[in-house]
């Protein structure tokens, strides 16, 4: 009875151990859930879920104080891979929030009315925009994210957004079962 | 020789006499040549010629950008008219930037600096070059740049196959070139054998060709090389990379692997053929056999087209019978697609146009439901399973899809056209494939706005920083400056002092300059500085 007692005693102190030192020595530093739900997120940085930026809507969602149907830009993707993720049920994007955009846009500056006042550049939550002080502005389309947050700011309202052109290489096929395909 | 043989496939009526009677004779020069920009896989050509400039046949229009992409040519002498988009024969019936030629009619040739026969003196990379110069990719459709693929790296090869079996219906171009040319391919061989230092070189071609094969078994003795041509039997898709090499070395080229990693490069019989025009001639690749073919043309030939012919040219030439109701396929009846306009141009990669009458492709009727009847699953080449591919595919599953090796599929079409149910299986799995690669380039958008992000709140803490710590020390030196240079204080209050007396005398103006003494002194000095920041 007492062997048994130490047996059981000792094992558990040597897992206890074994455990405790996994614990310190594999400790993650962030919470994983927040990476995963923003690594799903467009990162348009647009702000439009009411967060300052996809990370704190993800920390957001993690903490339970945000719904999974806030991200415009996303849409039903996002929503889906979300309630995936999450194991919660999918749910149609808050209309409270925007909607989402059928086709995607980048921000393009009217290069005869920029008068160089630097607004939509601090604006920009990715640096994509160039110029100086009283010098023209324009925009990187490359690393635009189409979150129209430059449009406000500025004064002159030089800034539109315009559809992002498909050529070869974005081409994509359509659905099979669109009515003009069904003879393809 | 012991061949092997592969999964699936299909035996299919060839159509190809049709198209062979007569031999092959030049297109001739069309009042415009319209030659895209991208006729390659990778980056586009980058033009470096000008609107109004003349150009001679053989001079290069556009320069390589980048490692994956090859050089574009003129075919011909003539002016460039413009560089705009043009419709290209592309399934979405896109535009895309292209050099517009209006020919001469010259057609005088560039300076060329032809090797000779001198190639082996070459050194592997230098023979590369040259083949990447010519603006040589692969001719049998898929139009990957082909000194990339003679680039072996540290891999050694053991096998150089030509593909030459050409398994498609309807297509003849590479049988005739073989007919024709069959010294230029078996040349051409030994060059790209030299530049890889293969071991062995084997030409594939299809029993159906017995023409093919005396002519290049001549050629092969004539060189005195140990070039292997070897018969393969007919079954559609044998012409498959994958395929040709299972059939003729027995080997299985890994799921996502490449031949390279089975020591085997394959290349088309085309290409082996604009290779040793290259290296021995100097000569750019500027023309290509074409295929014009199919029950609604009445002269079904091949041709040898100038790039960037339109291919309504074609057509004409071939005596297009306008009233048999008919659609143009570029490609063969399996694998290509149909165009939506004829005045696209024929591109580097452009084999076979096939005006197509009931006879040849009959319309599908509409599809039915997937019954399970596993006739896809036998026909196919690359071992796959086409009704779970079709499942995935349907209900948008891309990452379930891709578990069945979706990117293994050659898209050859095997499993559509035995299916019962007329099911368009290829056209899902080409739409997966797409949306797939959509969500891979948004994917790596979204990782670069997220970096591009935290660099951005990062910059503004940092500039936060750094601007107190100007204001910081410029606070500190003014405090300094302050206690020490008591003379400066001295005057600055003598100054005052002078102010007020003045004051006295009430003149508004100078009071103005008295004010602005001051905030100089209590240490708002650097407030215009800080307003420089935030424009900053």
């Amino acid at each position: 009875m007492l062997t048994a007692v130490l047996a059981l005693a000792v094992l558990a102190i040597i897992f206890g151990l074994v455990l405790g030192f996994a614990a310190v020595r594999f400790k993650v530093e962030s919470d994983p859930v927040v990476d995963k739900i923003d690594a799903i997120l467009p990162q348009t940085q647009c702000g439009q879920c009411s967060y300052a930026g996809c990370r704190p809507y993800a920390e957001a969602i993690a903490r339970g104080e945000a719904d999974i149907n806030q991200c415009p830009p996303g849409g039903e993707m996002v929503i889906h891979a979300l309630a995936d993720l999450l194991g919660r049920d999918a749910k149609p994007l808050n209309p409270a929030h925007g909607v989402e955009k059928q086709v995607k846009t980048v921000a393009i500056i009217d290069e005869h009315w920029c008068i160089g006042c630097t607004l939509c550049i601090q604006a920009c939550p990715v640096d994509a925009i160039l110029g100086a002080a009283k010098q023209m502005h324009t925009v990187i389309a490359e690393e635009c994210t189409g979150c129209e947050l430059c449009i406000p700011p500025c004064p002159v309202d030089c800034i539109t957004m315009v559809p992002l052109e498909e050529n070869l290489t974005t081409w994509r096929w359509p659905f099979p079962e669109s009515p003009e395909e069904q003879h393809a | 020789m012991r061949l092997h043989s592969f999964h699936g496939g299909l035996h299919l009526p060839g159509h190809k006499e049709m198209s062979m009677r007569e031999p092959v004779r030049p297109a001739g020069i069309p009042q415009t040549l319209i030659l895209p920009l991208q006729q390659h896989i990778g980056e586009p050509a980058e033009p470096c010629v000008k609107p109004g400039q003349r150009v001679r046949k053989g001079e290069v229009l556009a320069h390589a950008s980048g490692y994956v992409s090859v050089p574009l040519h003129a075919p011909t002498s003539g002016r460039v008219v413009a560089i705009e988009p043009r419709s290209v024969a592309h399934p979405s019936g896109l535009q895309t930037a292209c050099i517009v030629l209006e020919p001469d009619g010259a057609d005088s040739w560039t300076e060329l600096t032809p090797r000779g026969g001198d190639y082996e003196q070459l050194d592997p990379s230098a023979l590369r070059n040259l083949i990447r110069e010519a603006g040589i990719v692969g001719l049998g459709g898929a139009g990957f740049p082909s000194f990339i693929k003679l680039n072996p790296g540290s891999a050694s090869i053991t096998t150089l196959v030509l593909n030459g079996a050409e398994c498609e219906p309807y297509i003849t171009c590479d049988a005739m070139l073989m007919c024709e040319r069959a010294v230029e391919i078996v040349s051409g061989a030994l060059i790209m054998r030299h530049a890889l230092h293969a071991e062995h070189c084997v030409i594939g071609v299809e029993d159906n060709k017995p023409a093919a094969l005396a002519a290049l078994r001549q050629a092969a003795g004539e060189l005195g090389s140990d070039v292997e041509i070897v018969e393969v039997p007919t079954i559609y898709p044998a012409g498959g990379e994958k395929q040709l090499i299972k059939t003729l070395t027995g080997k299985e080229v890994p799921s996502n692997g490449l031949p390279v990693d089975i020591g085997v490069v394959c290349h088309n019989v085309g290409t082996a053929a604009a290779v040793y025009r290259a290296v021995v001639h100097g000569q750019p690749l500027i023309a290509r056999y074409v295929t014009v073919t199919g029950h609604a043309v009445a002269n079904p030939r091949n041709m040898e087209v100038l790039i960037g012919t339109p291919i309504a040219d074609l057509l004409h030439a071939c005596g297009l019978r306008a009233h048999v109701p008919h659609k143009i396929i570029v490609g063969g009846p399996m694998m290509g697609f149909e165009l939506r306009a004829t005045h696209t141009p024929v591109v580097k990669t452009t084999n076979c146009v096939l005006a197509a009458s009931e006879e040849d492709a009959a319309t599908r009727s509409p599809p039915m439901p997937c019954i399970r009847c596993g006739e896809c699953a036998a026909a196919c080449p690359a071992q796959l399973l086409p009704q779970q591919l079709y499942w995935h595919a349907q209900a948008k599953d891309f990452d379930r899809i891709q578990d069945y090796n979706l990117f293994d599929c050659i898209e050859c079409g095997c499993c559509a056209y035995v299916c019962p149910s007329n099911i368009a299986l290829v056209h899902y799995y080409r739409y997966a494939k797409t949306e797939i690669w959509a969500q891979e380039r948004e994917k790596h958008k979204a990782d670069l706005a997220r970096e591009r992000h935290e660099f951005h709140k990062f910059r503004l803490e940092r500039e936060k920083a750094e601007r107190e710590e100007r204001h910081r020390k410029k606070r500190e030196a003014l405090a300094n400056k302050s206690t020490t240079d008591a003379s400066k204080k001295a005057a600055i209050e003598a100054a005052l002092a002078r102010v007020k007396a003045k004051r006295g005398e009430a003149r508004p103006d100078v009071t103005d300059g008295g004010t602005q003494e001051r905030s100089a002194e209590s240490g708002r000095a650097d407030a215009p500085l800080d307003h420089e920041d935030a424009k900053s």
